[in-house]
């Protein structure tokens, strides 16, 4: 059976490629239909921020490729509800409305579910 | 117990670098590679990715009384036949370039040629999956 993956998402979507370069972690690993799972922790829930205007930091925008990520046969998707309230977001109202939204504890428990864990 | 048995038992690691070669982070990295060579483990691979790629570059130039840490990473995957991959798309990204993907996008500057290899994120998958632990250095 394959290991699962966990890939632990703790940046800000325009901090630098970080983001990017997580997602690009599970996106391919959605492709060899591996077990994978991605947690958006602490500066990572920005990147469920509602509204971004990427364009006017003449970016590419993230979220399209976020929004995409079931289609790609990532399912397993999760945010720090707490991480998105410190910051000012409405846990229950993020732009991925698959990422179930889990406390500290729950965290915890999904960490220990999976084989290997990548933070970036 | 638990103790004595990963002492006896051969274990089989997967090696992730992501902070650049001046970061003190790479160099535990590498003193980790050796320790676990020395241990009598095996490292299935070491996959370098975001500023990882820049361990792997031949550009950098290093002060004298500094250690030297992407000549030392390429002497120790050359010494001990190391699989050694760096992120294609992370390197091109960042300027670290071999002599092909230089051709390819007509750049003049080669950084890195081997015992590097660059290739795409799959080899980052697969090593997770041969490995018995994946250890990480340099993440957020």
């Amino acid at each position: 059976m394959a290991k699962s993956l966990l890939i632990i998402s703790r940046q800000a979507p325009w901090s630098g490629p970080n983001a990017r370069e997580a997602l690009d972690i599970v996106l391919a690993g959605g492709a060899f239909d591996l077990p994978i799972g991605l947690l958006f922790l602490d500066d990572g829930v920005f990147q469920l921020a509602n509204e971004q205007n990427a364009k006017a930091l003449q970016q590419k925008d993230l979220s399209a490729n976020l929004q995409a990520l079931p289609m790609f046969g990532v399912e397993d998707l999760f945010v720090c509800g707490e991480s998105a309230a410190t910051r000012g977001l409405d846990p229950e109202n993020l732009s991925l409305e698959e990422a179930q939204v889990l406390t500290a504890q729950e965290i915890t428990a999904l960490i220990d579910r999976y084989d290997q864990v990548i933070t970036l | 117990m638990t103790a004595v048995l990963l002492i006896e038992s051969v274990m089989k690691f997967a090696i992730a670098l992501f902070s650049a070669a001046h970061a003190p982070s790479s160099r535990r990295a590498l003193l980790f590679a050796q320790a676990a060579l020395a241990g009598g483990h095996e490292i299935v691979r070491l996959f370098f990715y975001q500023d990882g790629v820049y361990n792997a570059s031949g550009s950098v130039v290093t002060p004298q009384d500094e250690q030297d840490l992407p000549k030392q990473w390429r002497n120790f995957v050359t010494e001990h036949q190391l699989d050694g991959v760096v992120c294609i798309a992370a390197a091109l990204r960042r300027g670290v370039l071999n002599e092909e993907e230089a051709q390819r996008y007509q750049r003049e500057t080669v950084a890195v040629g081997a015992p590097w290899e660059l290739s795409g994120l799959g080899q980052l998958h697969d090593a997770v999956q041969d490995a018995d632990r994946l250890i990480c250095f340099g993440g957020a």
